[in-house]
């Protein structure tokens, strides 16, 4: 590998360097201008990135399955259109992304990181999967995630966790590790995660990538894999706001499929980019909750840089309080897992997946889900499951809800006095692989920061704004009001305009 | 001591399929019949990702049950997951509606025994159907064309006491939901199924007992004679000392018995809670008006209509309306020929004593509503007589098509020529000579023999008025 990282800028002549250069060092955004300037074919960056796989994957294990043949087949499709003088049907025309392993793409395994769907392909194609196909993106694999998407670590893989490529002794962060891992990485410019407490920012934050968590209902979940259907959210990881954009453009709007996707239009994210000099006439809002004890003070002083960045550039800060805070980790818990103990229900053994016969059915379900599913995803079904029962449904689940309907008003009256929210991500930079599987509790706290957001039903988006003394990457989170992505990622990007975005590839 | 009498309280758990053209989640065919797991896709398999979306028409058919059966339509209703494994059950819940159903209350007024009764309803959801599990020698499988399929369920309040009173609730319910088009309740394709929940308690008494649940009843048949065994048995228990269990019970047809199925202390728990995956249903006003507008004509009041409107007797109106087929079968005819006396006649005899010889439903019939109008039609311009007429139904009944084409071309038409009428009738007198000398002589009675013959002559098709105007101005009576 010859791209050192050592901060901003590393590879700003990416693109007049290709394909000698790693070709994966450079983002959607460049990577389109390099294919419509006839600098490279699809066909080159596909090679290019699979080759990367070859050489990087073995020691971060981001990737569960390499499309290697369908995404060369489809690459040299893409060029064929080109050559042949058809217009580029989107921005991600030929350019490839990967797609976390509990999104169905039709005829690619989608196991979820579990045991339990051994064998199983999809036969359709997620609502997301079909528009970033008609856009005309390769998809180039099935990242490693936390079973089913539960955790914060993606130790919870059933087929080993992934490294944080940014120290290999480290978690990515979870459950989107594998997404996060693989742009932290250059081995894809781009891949879809899903966010159900944090799962796309915490990683992305960890990684030192851009993610978006979208407002629930901004983009279809038909096709995603459920693990808590009222929060769970597919949105991008990418090397920047601007490819997170293209992404999230993409794959947003109403979708008939899914009675939860809101009919709202989808406006230009990356118009919202441009100008981003000044945030005059801009209020941001800390959180106190946010800053509080048990915060780490490197991941504290890089948040507090940031804010003072974009205050530097006309943007006034609010202190204000989310009271609730402290209740958001005991809410989700409960509410995510009464959903996810249905959810799993029918990973039965009987039409797909993994089977162990028994006598009767009931047999062969207990034998199947036994051996089909991991200690984590076991636990989490028995709190959903207790928290149902009757008898408790009031004291839990009910509660719960009304607490959730406090959480989101938290939001509503903060918003009443500023335009976005200004955070960390997570209370620390990315912790040693072990350090908290034994604890599932330390566990559970690692999302206090990002789980009120789903509760609330509202976007956010982590982005890079620092290092620790170690170099490991600390990312901002910037939490806008329902559908305003524009918004954030307009915030983002002035971050990035105004500190140098914080991309280039780990040493591997 | 046991009471010297009982009664039995029973109330029902209706499940009706709905005819609408697609599932209630996806678009599927909402079809019976077809080829084991053809009508299915990733939604009503319960494949990992597949979200449901609420079918309309299911919601609109369900509030016209409820409008039809008085229920109150609740404006903001939820639909709940339902949590229970069982092979057929796609994702291992059941979605239904638990504590904001659809529609709550109502009622049917039924008649049974001479006397009249109203059957308060409890409520009326909306749920998911499940697939079926077929076994084989030595492995089994699951059909899931049925799965999803959009089920109402009608839960009656136990204000019915006896396995009459059951039955002819479920006929009067059967009744209202065809006439509503809110389902065939075609019994053989499964259209129709209840539990019944039926215990016993000294007559005269207000303290319910145990009640026992007998399962997926299919036929009404069914439940009247499960409904009589099982009270039997309660009884029969209750007399000799012993104590009714509160279980589920199965219906054995062949038997002829019920036995039990399993404890309720066992039951599931079903961890009801809001399905996250559909929003709740909401029904404005305007919404709940527009439907109601809509209503169709319930039997009763089309019967009286038909009393008033086509000066039909009470009884024939009731004939003519317990199908609601015959009574639109009738109506069409009446209105295309302008005489619905005429009409009700032909579809009391004809019409449903060749259905009922055939076990056809009207449905099925060949003889268009049209095509009657046309035939009585005829009769009544004279060009065919009855009996010339009833040969024009068989035909169409057989092979379908157009009576006056029918006429024509069989050359069935009466002859109304009066010359060649008069013809036969001088060969009529001509051969019997003692009828026309009776007649001359005043015994009226004859002319009816003398008309027979100019009938025969004609081969059916002399029109019998003019052949007895030509006689009488033969035998000088006019
Ligand atoms: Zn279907």
């Amino acid at each position: 590998m010859s791209r050192r990282s050592d901060g901003q800028n590393a590879i700003a002549s990416g693109a007049a360097e290709f394909p000698m250069s790693d070709p994966a060092a450079i983002s959607l955004y460049e990577l389109g201008e390099s294919l419509a300037h006839g600098d490279c074919s699809s066909t080159d960056i596909v090679q290019a990135l699979l080759d990367a796989i070859a050489r990087k994957d073995g020691r971060i294990h981001a990737f569960l399955h390499v499309n290697a043949e369908e995404a060369l087949s489809e690459a040299r499709t893409a060029d064929r259109r080109r050559a042949a003088g058809e217009p580029p049907r989107s921005p991600l025309d030929g350019l490839p992304v990967a797609l976390k392993d509990n999104i169905s793409a039709r005829g690619q395994p989608c196991g979820c990181a579990s045991r339990i769907l051994d064998g199983y392909r999809a036969t359709y194609d997620a609502t997301v999967v079909a528009r970033l196909r008609a856009a005309g993106a390769i998809l180039l694999g099935r990242t490693n995630m936390d079973e089913f998407a539960m955790g914060s670590s993606t130790e919870n893989s059933a087929f080993g966790p992934t490294r944080n490529p940014w120290d290999t002794d480290r978690v990515p962060g979870g459950s989107s590790g594998g997404s996060a891992a693989a742009v932290a990485a250059h081995m894809v410019p781009a891949a879809l995660g899903s966010d159900t407490g944090g799962s796309i920012r915490q990683p992305a934050s960890f990684c030192g990538v851009v993610g978006l968590k979208p407002t629930y209902g901004r983009v279809s979940r038909y096709g995603l894999v459920a693990f808590a259907s009222s929060l769970d959210q597919i949105g991008p990881l990418a090397c920047d706001t601007r490819d997170a954009a293209r992404v999230l453009a993409t794959i947003a709007g109403p979708d008939p499929m899914d009675g939860t996707c809101v009919d709202v239009p989808v406006p230009d994210y990356e118009a919202a980019l441009r100008d981003v000099e000044r945030l005059d006439g801009l209020r941001i809002g800390l959180p106190r909750e946010y800053f509080a004890a048990g915060l780490d003070a490197e991941v504290e002083r890089a948040v507090r840089d940031a804010a003072d960045c974009l205050a530097a550039l006309g943007a006034e800060l609010v202190e204000v309080n989310l009271p609730h805070t402290p209740y958001a980790v005991a809410t989700y818990y409960l509410i995510a897992t009464a959903e996810a103990s249905t959810n799993l229900a029918r990973f039965d053994g009987v039409r797909y997946g993994h089977r162990v016969e028994g006598a009767d059915p009931i047999e062969m379900y207990l034998r199947t889900r036994a051996a089909g599913f991991g200690p984590e995803v076991k636990r989490r079904m028995i709190l959903g499951a207790f928290a149902l029962s009757t008898g408790y449904y009031d004291a839990y689940y009910l509660r719960a809800q009304k607490v959730r309907t406090l959480i989101r008003h938290d939001f509503e009256a903060a918003f009443a006095r500023c335009d976005v929210l200004l955070g960390p991500v997570a209370p620390t930079p990315a912790f040693r692989l072990g350090e908290k599987l034994a604890d599932p509790l330390a566990m559970y706290l690692e999302d206090i920061l990002t789980i009120p957001v789903n509760l609330a039903g509202i976007c956010a988006l982590a982005v890079p704004c620092g290092r620790t003394a170690a170099g490991l990457p600390i990312g901002a989170q910037i939490i806008g009001p329902a559908f305003e992505e524009g918004r954030i990622l307009r915030i983002g990007a002035a971050l990035e305009q105004a500190r140098g975005p914080f991309r280039g590839a780990p040493t591997l | 001591m046991s009471p010297s009498a009982f009664e039995a309280v029973i109330g029902l758990e209706v499940h009706v399929q709905l005819r609408t053209e697609t599932k209630l989640f996806c678009a599927c065919p909402n079809r019976f019949g077809a080829e084991p797991n053809t009508l299915v896709c990733p939604v009503c398999l319960g494949l990992p990702g597949a979200l449901p979306v609420a079918n309309r028409e299911a919601i609109r058919l369900t509030v016209m049950a409820g409008l039809l059966l008085g229920c109150e339509i609740h404006r903001i209703s939820r639909f709940d997951r339902k949590s229970y494994f069982y092979p057929d059950m796609p994702k291992n819940f059941q979605i239904s509606q638990y504590d904001r159903p659809l529609c709550l209350g109502g009622g049917l007024e039924i008649e049974a025994g001479g006397t009249h009764k109203r059957v308060r309803l409890t409520r009326i959801h909306l749920e998911e159907d499940v697939g079926k599990s077929l076994h084989f020698e030595t492995t089994s499988g699951v059909d899931f064309n049925r799965a999803g399929a959009p089920l109402m369920e009608i839960v009656t309040e136990p204000d019915l006491s006896s396995p009459d009173e059951a039955m002819a609730f479920l006929l009067a319910l059967k009744q209202i939901l065809v006439y509503g088009g809110i389902s065939d309740c075609n019994l053989e394709q499964g259209n129709l199924r209840c539990d019944i929940n039926c215990s016993v308690r000294p007559a005269g008494s207000s303290a319910l007992g145990v009640k026992t649940e007998i399962k997926n009843m299919n036929t009404f048949k069914g439940v009247h004679r499960a409904l009589t065994y099982e009270i039997d048995r309660q009884i029969r228990v209750l007399r000799g000392g012993g104590t009714i269990r509160q279980e589920t019970r199965r219906w054995d047809d062949d038997a002829g018995a019920t036995d039990s199925m399993r404890s309720k202390e066992y039951a599931h728990d079903y961890r009801y809670f809001p399905e996250p995956d559909l929003l709740p249903v909401e029904l404005t006003e305007a919404q709940i008006e527009t439907w109601r507008a809509d209503l169709p004509e319930l039997p009763a009041a089309r019967r009286a209509r038909f009393v008033r409107e086509y000066h039909l007797p009470d009884y024939d109106a009731g004939v003519l309306t317990a199908d609601k087929g015959v009574a639109d079968y009738f109506e069409a005819v009446a209105r295309s020929c302008g005489n619905p006396k005429a009409a009700s006649n032909w579809v009391m005899t004809d019409v449903l004593r060749v259905l009922g010889e055939q076990g056809m439903e009207i449905g099925h019939i060949r003889v268009t509503p049209e095509a009657l109008a046309k035939l009585i039609g005829l009769v009544e311009r004279r060009v065919i007589n009855m009996p010339t007429a009833r040969e024009v139904f068989a035909a169409l009944f057989e092979h379908g098509g157009d009576p006056e084409t029918l006429v024509r071309e069989r050359g069935l038409g009466q002859v109304s020529d009066a010359s060649a009428i008069d013809a036969l009738a001088a060969q009529a007198i001509e051969a019997h000579p003692g009828p026309a000398s009776d007649y001359r002589n005043g015994k009226a009675a004859a002319l009816q023999f003398l008309i027979g013959q100019v009938m025969k002559l004609s081969r059916g098709k002399a029109d019998p008025r003019l052949a007895a105007e030509a006689l009488k101005r033969r035998l000088g009576i006019n």
